[in-house]
């Protein structure tokens, strides 16, 4: 039972690494953008959390429908002037400004926020737990970033698969100049991508604020995990992320039952042995990435 | 009256001028053909009309308005669109989508899914595969397909015969006779002489990135055309 236990704590922390990946996945799939400052953004959001939650009494959770479209703005400002210019010349360019704008974001939130830990209490949710016999309780949190985490796929699948907007994702990201050609300005349709990315990161972070302790220079290793759900799943492959997620969240949780110290190491092993097995991920589209 | 004007337009890769101040025009419900060999500058005269190059403002005059150097996007708004060469089929995208992208504007007019399957009855049979998982005679149908579907006043095609046998050239051909009976305007680019001598009004060869000739097929004899062409 013990063990039943682990796997189910596993998966559901997946939903929240899931909640970390999808954002990185999309940008990284519509536009061919590797974000390093993924993860700081999602520490950004949960500062401003902390501040609405001060500023105005906000429950954390509720603090979401503050936070979530303030990152979107975030990220819809930051493409233009930012995150284009790189774009269309190779990898390095974006991993450096991108790595940039992580090393900002980090010391910027160090200045104001100065380099406590901080978390965000959303008032008694985050330590009940619902019984489900045999000794096996899961917690209503974990359970609830588990449901939004595969609610938000299900959404982000429709919205890719099905909208004029999502048929323009995927046409840009097969071949930007014959987009544009038919008549999808790329620079806009980055935009909306980088501002759906931060919104589910946003949503990452408040949740990730909840569960645990974070601090300015908490982002870095968010952004490793989500890398590794992103790789496991493989690229471009929404639901492979999420799957992605759940392998690392129960590796984690299983290496942390046989000792506490190996929660850390038996994720990335995982991701390792994935990438030596299986390359290009579990259920990687079969498309060139170039 | 002139839907397209072109003045003087030079256009430059870089250091590199592939074009040397092309003037050119095109009326409204005329079919007009670029000619010319390989490198002469034709697939770069259209990627510059259609937005894809930079050009100086005054350059090119569409419908009264000078449009040098607007975007794509900009020029797709007013109805001026590219089938671009190679025809460029979004591989991740069904054959609807890849239609339903080339109206993505939503410019009004009459081309719709329905009229585009009634004149290229394939697509409609193979709506739901692979863009690309057509023959290139097929893609090249679709192509043309989601440049309809931005109703274009003006449509640019490139090189509608590349890599395909002759027959099915003709039906393609045959599929622009019915586009222009819509009212659209077309500006032809092809290195298929005689098929163009035989819908065009009007024909320029281009040499080298200029125009070395230009006249109604009727007016220019075969051997003005080859020494045009060829440069002898």
């Amino acid at each position: 039972m013990a063990w039943l236990d682990t796997i189910v704590q596993g998966i559901l922390l997946g939903g929240l690494y899931a909640l970390f990946a999808t954002g990185l996945s999309l940008t990284f799939g519509v536009m061919r953008l590797v974000n390093l400052a993924h993860g700081d953004f999602s520490i950004l959001a949960a500062f401003i959390a902390v501040v609405a939650v001060q500023a105005l009494g906000l429950n954390p959770l509720l603090a979401l429908v503050l936070v979530v479209p303030v990152m979107a703005a975030v990220g819809s400002r930051l493409q233009r002037p930012v995150l284009n210019r790189p774009l269309g010349r190779g990898t390095p360019p974006a991993v450096l400004v991108t790595f940039g704008l992580s090393i900002v974001t980090q010391n910027g939130l160090l200045e104001a926020f100065s380099a406590d830990s901080r978390r965000l209490n959303p008032g008694g949710i985050e330590t009940a737990s619902l019984h489900l016999g045999g000794g096996l309780a899961v917690g209503w949190f974990p359970l609830l970033t588990f449901a939004v985490a595969v609610l938000l796929l299900v959404g982000l699948q429709i919205l890719i698969g099905r909208s004029a907007v999502g048929r323009a994702f995927r046409a840009a990201s097969d071949d930007g100049g014959t987009a544009a050609l038919m008549g999808i300005d790329n620079d806009r349709l980055y935009a909306v991508a980088m501002a759906l990315s931060l919104a589910v990161v946003a949503i990452a972070g408040i949740f990730l604020g909840i569960r645990t302790t974070f601090t300015f220079s908490s982002g870095p290793d968010r952004l490793l995990f989500a890398f590794e759900a992103v790789i496991i799943g493989g690229l471009g492959s929404l639901w492979g992320t999420l799957v992605g997620g759940v392998i690392l969240g129960v590796a984690q949780t299983t290496g942390a039952r046989v000792s506490p110290g190996w929660g850390v190491l038996t994720g990335p092993l995982v991701f390792l042995a994935v990438l030596l097995l299986r390359p290009s991920g579990l259920f990687a589209k079969s498309r060139r990435v170039d | 009256m002139t839907l397209l004007s072109v003045r003087e337009l030079s256009a430059f890769y870089g250091d590199f001028q592939a074009l040397f101040g092309i003037s050119l025009d095109v009326t409204e419900g005329e079919t007009v053909a670029v000619i010319g060999a390989n490198g002469a500058g034709k697939t770069t005269f259209l990627r510059a009309l259609a937005g894809a190059l930079p050009v100086p403002g005054s350059a090119v005059t569409f419908d009264g308005r000078p449009v040098g150097g607007r975007s794509s996007p900009a020029l797709v708004d007013l109805g001026l669109v590219l089938v671009p060469e190679g025809r460029k089929i979004f591989p991740s995208l069904s054959v609807r989508e890849n239609l339903l992208v080339g109206a993505y504007r939503g410019r009004p007019g009459p081309w719709t899914l329905e009229r585009v399957y009634r004149l290229f009855p394939l697509l409609g049979e193979r709506r739901e595969q692979p863009g690309t998982n057509l023959s290139g005679g097929e893609q090249q149908m679709l192509a043309i397909g989601r440049g309809l579907m931005a109703n274009p006043r003006l449509l640019l095609v490139d090189e509608i015969s590349l890599g395909l046998a002759p027959l099915v050239v003709k039906n393609l051909y045959r599929a622009l006779e019915a586009v222009k009976a819509e009212g659209t305007t077309l500006l032809v680019v092809e290195q298929d002489v005689s098929q163009v001598l035989a819908v065009a009004q009007r024909v320029y060869c281009f040499r080298k990135g200029a125009v070395a000739l230009e006249g109604a097929p009727a007016r220019l004899t075969r051997e003005r055309i080859s020494a045009a062409y060829f440069g002898t």
